[in-house]
Order: C-alpha cells, then structure tokens, then sequence
C-alpha cells in the first residue's frame, strides 16, 4: 500500500485510540479508505474534525453490496483544508434494519446527505433533526437505489396527475 | 359572389370557421416548458436566425392564460408532471401541445424510475418531434404540422 506519511499518523492515532474500531485501511490510487465499526462511527469522526481539522464534509453516499451479511455501506468524504488532506470513512451495516448514527452536530452539511442516503437507501441515521426523504415522495415505499428495485420503477407506485381538469368553480 | 360584387373594391367574403382558424393558426403563441437541453433549441427557434415569427409563434408567454401551445422541451419527472398538469390546465381553450425531443416524446434515455416515460402518459399531445435535442427546423416543422391541424379543425359553431 501507498500511504503518506501524514495519512498514515492519523491512521495510527485512530489505531492507538480505537483498537477494535479500525477494521480496515485500504489504499486506492492515491485515495485512503479507512472501514471502521458501526458503533464508532460518531465518535472517530468527532477526533478527526477535532483533532486534525477535517473540517469539510464532501460527501456521504451509500452503497449495496449486495451480501447476506453487512448489505450496506455508507462513506463519508471528508477533508483537511488545514493539512490538504482527504480521507474516506466507510461503516458497514445490516439489511434489516439498517442504523447508523447521525453526524449533522459535527458537519451541518450532513443533513441533506443524510436524507439522500435514506431516501435511497433506506439507512436510518438515528439523532438526525429531520430524517425525511429529498426526491421521492413521503408515501413512497421503496429505495430506489437497492439493488433489488427495477429500472423503470414499481408501476403505479408514484402518482401521475389527474388528466381530468379541475372542474370546480 | 354577388355580394362582392355589390360591395365593391376592398372587401372579400368568407365563413367565420376559415377566418378565426386562419387567425388561431397565425398567432400561435408558444408556452415554453423548458425543463432541459431542449430549451436551448427551443430559444434558437424563437430567435432570429430560424426566426419563427415568420409563422406569427415569436411572443413567448410566460403565463399560461396567454398561450396556444404549450412546447414540453425536455425530460420531465414524476415531480414534475404536477406541475406541467396545472399549467396545462390554466391555458384556455383551444390549445395544443408539442412534446419536443425524444425524452418529453418516450424518455428517452432515461430509461428509470423518477423521469415519465413520456408526456403522453398525462397530456394529449398534438405532434412529437424526434431528435435529441431537435434541430429549431424540426421545432418548426411541428408548429406548421400545428398550424395544419388548426386550419381544418371543425366549426367553431359547433362548440356553442
């Protein structure tokens, strides 16, 4: 693996304070990926605004795996504008009832991509202020982005407007 | 003919039908529902290198009660059909609708949950144009193939 010394410090401060956290650290072009547990997630990410100054919050997506165990995968994006660094935290959870905790009270621009990976995943984010779905309608009753979802969508399962004009006046 | 004849010089005598389809047909006025790449041709059409005020179309109205045509320019999404819906039912009658390109005529490319597969589904379309975007010719060859239709639409007596 190719890792920079900076990198690497932070990888080993993590080690050094959450032992069985750490899961994995993988390295893919240049990008560090660093798996940790589900139940670790909000306090890791606590001591890297805190500690090395991730203070910019990219992104967070969601991935199906597609496996018996552990079927989904939310990663966040995170960078040191201080350090010039960039860093992927990934956590794992389950098909049922997936869980994992917010981290909109330490990046606020967590909300909406939080929602997003709810609205299309299905993954709840406990603590999160207003965990309602973005694009799809309230009443929608699947993820679209599951694997397990079709292409063209659940026939009827979103409304069309009513070709009958409105009649009342 | 014997009535012009006794009017004289000026006039000319038709039915009320040909006269209000002649100035339906040449006043045609365009609501423009741009929703993507689309809109780009739609405005190239209003411009004036295609200049389609030849055809009597260049007021675009931004307000439903003031339009003939509504051109759905681009893919239109569940979300979105809600919207174009009211709209439509806000222009007065007559109107007519053109669904521009090939994602307002079938969805195109985006063959998916969230984007209708065409605005057929949830509006009475007068004329499709294939293309992706259309070229302003093809936009203007639909508001002729319009214009067409208003022409040999059936009396106006008959609405009454």
């Amino acid at each position: 693996m190719n890792i920079s010394s900076a990198h690497q410090k932070i990888i080993d401060d993590l080690k050094q304070q959450y032992p069985d956290d750490i899961l994995e650290v993988t390295e893919n072009r240049g990008d560090v990926l660093v798996r940790v547990s589900v139940d670790a997630i909000h306090n890791i990410c606590q001591r890297l605004y805190d500690e090395y100054r991730f203070i910019y919050l990219v992104d967070i997506f969601g991935t199906d795996r597609f496996t018996s165990e552990d079927r989904f995968e939310v990663i966040y994006n995170i960078v040191s504008l201080r350090d010039q660094l960039r860093l992927f935290i990934k956590v794992r959870c389950e098909e049922e009832d997936p869980h994992v905790q917010t981290v909109t009270d330490i990046w606020k621009a967590a909300n909406w991509q939080e929602r997003q990976t709810y609205d299309m995943f299905g993954v709840i984010f406990d603590g999160h202020p207003d965990l309602r779905r973005v694009f799809l309608p309230e009443d929608f009753e699947y993820y679209p982005l599951r694997k397990e979802f079709p292409l063209l969508g659940v026939p009827g399962s979103i409304e069309l407007p009513s070709t009958t004009p409105d009649t009342e006046d | 003919m014997g009535l012009e004849s006794a009017l004289g010089e000026g006039f000319l005598t038709t039915r009320v039908d040909s006269l209000v389809n002649w100035a339906r047909s040449n006043a045609v006025w365009p609501m423009p529902m741009g929703l993507a790449c689309c809109a780009i041709e739609m405005m190239a059409f209003a411009g004036p290198k295609y200049d389609v005020s030849r055809f009597g179309s260049e007021v675009f109205r931004f307000s439903p009660r003031q339009s003939d045509l509504m051109i759905v320019a681009g893919w239109c999404t569940y979300k979105m059909s809600h919207a174009i819906r009211r709209i439509w039912d806000q222009m007065p009658d007559p109107k007519w609708c053109v669904a521009m390109g090939a994602c307002a005529s079938t969805g195109g490319m985006h063959r998916c949950y969230g984007v209708v597969q065409g605005v057929d589904n949830f509006l009475p379309v007068d004329a499709y144009i294939s293309g992706c975007p259309p070229r302003p010719d093809a936009v203007i060859n639909a508001l002729m193939k319009i214009q067409d239709k208003i022409k040999t639409e059936h009396s106006v007596l008959l609405d009454t």
